[in-house]
């Protein structure tokens, strides 16, 4: 029993802040529609009163010590920014002619 | 011989004598590059000067009678999403196409402490999604064995690099068997280490509970020696296995215990090609001849593995990579507001197999589907541990195909999806497990591609995955050859 994936596809990729063209939009859902079937194979098997895995660790999770170390300099962690206003990362307004200080 | 055609640990020794200069050593894998490179194409970013100007400071280190790494002066190539400080590192997509890391990973401290030479950054999918390297948002690496075919991926450019002698070594990531399905089709030892083994501090993250660093060689020695230098906690993954690493290369040499071997009963063949299953009898044959104990093994509910890993490893990565949002680093795609800045930098700056991942981990996880898929799957994944845990009472080790198939031809599969995911089948479930699996070179298809062996060890055994690869090793045909004879079109590089 295939999913038709079409109307969901809009949905999904507003969800995930993802422009696409019709032609993209056309494609993946028939694309996606064939993984997620594939994927749903999984639901013949009986997984009544079984734990998830989230991870496979099975040592106890190491803390650190909390001590102050080094931290990036500001020009460091800024370097790779699009945009850049001083110490700041620039974007696009947010608040329309607020009294914010902008 | 040349340089490059040595192993490591002959090039170690040759070092540490002093016969051969690490500048001479790292020169001829530079030569080397010069030579085959514009053929197969496994480097996104080249640093033959940076590379020379370790090789010196180790020469220089050695003959003022520092007391060096074995590894010292012995250089390597590195996969395209592992963060080189100051190095652009792409992962092979154009939204992280000029990205310079303000920091070292874990592995790549460890690598520059100990000096071993960077020879450059290698080809991949784009942010590890994908199995022949096509995803690549610049170019597609060829494998060296058949310019036409694919090299297998995520890591392809490093699989390539390796076997070609571009590198001696190579560092690649494993997710759902982005190191074991390209050194099956290279024809060169691929590991993916137990989960936690090796720091994932500074690899771009995929799949955070899937992603493991490991090491590409061209023999099991190698491989160990790579493994022993970079295994161990890091405070800054708290992921990582708190226990330091066992020597891997006395483990690997240990003669006395013959193990129990399970070879892996799959409960479906379908599009297996058979010389596949034949090449893993033949190694079956070899290693009961060498006193090992052979019996059938059966993970029944692995068959559920490809679903499970394709809603888990694209629901972690819609997650993860929700960072790439145009505001503190990588491409941006212009907008008047937040909201369409963050669409157009997204859907302008991942290519095409990346953003279906990211629309079906959202699907996975979003509201009324996350019970029915990712919730689901995250219990597949239980049982799936479950078959391992049980198999594992009984054997030490369990040995199956690589890849279903030898390489496939460039573009055969890039329409389709699928298709390609089912390429990485025989390699998925023991990532889903966290255990160690190696990929072995396990003889030729009579098309004059490799095939590969996978063998899978209980977590933290990968000093058992050595021991066994080097009597495959020991007894390889000395009729095939080792390493591809790059065949160059005529009339050069494309």
């Amino acid at each position: 029993m295939a999913i038709d994936f079409s109307k969901d596809v809009e949905h999904v990729a507003k969800l995930a802040r993802l422009e696409l063209t019709t032609e993209e939009k056309e494609k993946m859902a028939g694309q996606l529609s064939d993984i997620l079937d594939t994927a749903r194979r999984i639901q013949e098997l009986n997984t009544d009163a079984v734990e998830p895995t989230s991870h496979v660790i099975e040592f106890p999770a190491t803390m650190r010590d909390d001590l102050v170390g080094e931290s990036l300099t500001l020009n460091r962690v800024l370097q790779n920014a699009p945009m850049r206003e001083k110490d700041f990362f620039r974007v696009p307004g947010i608040a329309k002619n607020g009294n914010d200080e902008q | 011989m040349k340089l490059y055609q040595k192993t490591v640990f002959e090039l170690s020794r040759l070092m540490s004598s002093r016969e051969v200069s690490s500048v001479e050593v790292t020169q001829s894998f530079l030569d080397r590059i010069e030579e085959v490179e514009p053929f197969v194409r496994a480097f996104i970013t080249h640093t033959p000067a940076m590379a020379l100007e370790t090789a010196s400071l180790v020469d220089r280190k050695r003959s003022n009678g520092e007391k060096l790494q074995p590894l010292a002066g012995v250089p390597l190539a590195i996969k395209d999403n592992i963060s080189t400080e100051g190095l652009r590192t792409t992962c092979a997509s154009k939204i992280l196409e000029n990205y310079i890391p303000p920091y070292d990973a874990t592995v790549v401290e460890i690598i520059k402490k100990t000096g071993m030479p960077l020879l450059g950054k290698t080809n991949m999918d784009e942010f590890a999604m994908g199995s022949s390297t096509e995803n690549s948002a610049f170019f597609t690496t060829r494998n060296p064995w058949d310019l036409e075919k694919v090299p297998g991926g995520s890591s392809g450019g490093s699989a390539v690099a390796v076997s070609t002698g571009m590198a001696p070594l190579a560092l690649g990531s494993d997710t759902g068997g982005s190191i074991r399905q390209p050194a099956s089709f290279c024809g060169l030892y691929g590991l993916r280490p137990t989960y936690g083994r090796i720091s994932r501090y500074g690899l771009i993250a995929f799949a955070s509970s899937l992603d493991q660093i490991g090491p590409f060689a061209m023999n099991p020695a190698d491989c160990a020696m790579l493994l022993g230098l970079l295994a161990g906690h890091d405070p800054r993954d708290s992921t990582s296995y708190p226990e330091k690493a066992p020597d891997y290369l006395s483990a690997m040499e240990n003669r006395n215990d013959k193990l129990k071997i399970g070879i892996l009963k799959h409960n479906s063949e379908n599009g297996f090609d058979p010389e596949v299953k034949d090449a893993v009898n033949r190694m079956a044959g070899l290693l009961e001849k060498e006193g090992f104990t052979i019996d059938q093994v059966e993970l029944p509910r692995t068959d559920y593995g490809l679903g499970a890993y394709y809603l888990i490893a694209p629901s972690e990565a819609s997650s993860n990579l929700g960072r790439y949002d145009g505001v503190r680093y990588g491409y941006n795609g212009g907008g008047d507001n937040l909201e369409n800045m963050f669409s157009r930098t997204r859907g302008a700056g991942f290519g095409p197999e990346v953003k279906r991942r990211i629309m079906i981990g959202t699907y996975a996880l979003s509201a009324g589907y996350y019970d029915a898929y990712y919730l689901k799957a995250m219990k597949v994944r239980t049982l799936i541990r479950q078959d391992y845990k049980e198999a594992f009472k009984k054997f030490d080790l369990i040995i199956g195909p690589a890849t279903p198939t030898p390489a496939f031809r460039i573009g055969e599969k890039a329409d389709d999806p699928l298709e390609m995911y089912l390429s990485d089948v025989c390699n998925i479930t023991d990532a889903l497990a966290g255990v160690p699996s190696l990929s072995a070179p396990a003889g030729m298809h009579s098309n004059g591609t490799p095939l590969g062996l996978q063998l899978t060890a209980p977590p933290f055994c990968e000093g058992r995955l050595f021991n066994v690869a080097n009597y495959i090793y020991r007894n390889r045909d000395p009729q095939l050859p080792e390493r591809p004879a790059v065949r160059f079109p005529e009339g050069g590089a494309e």
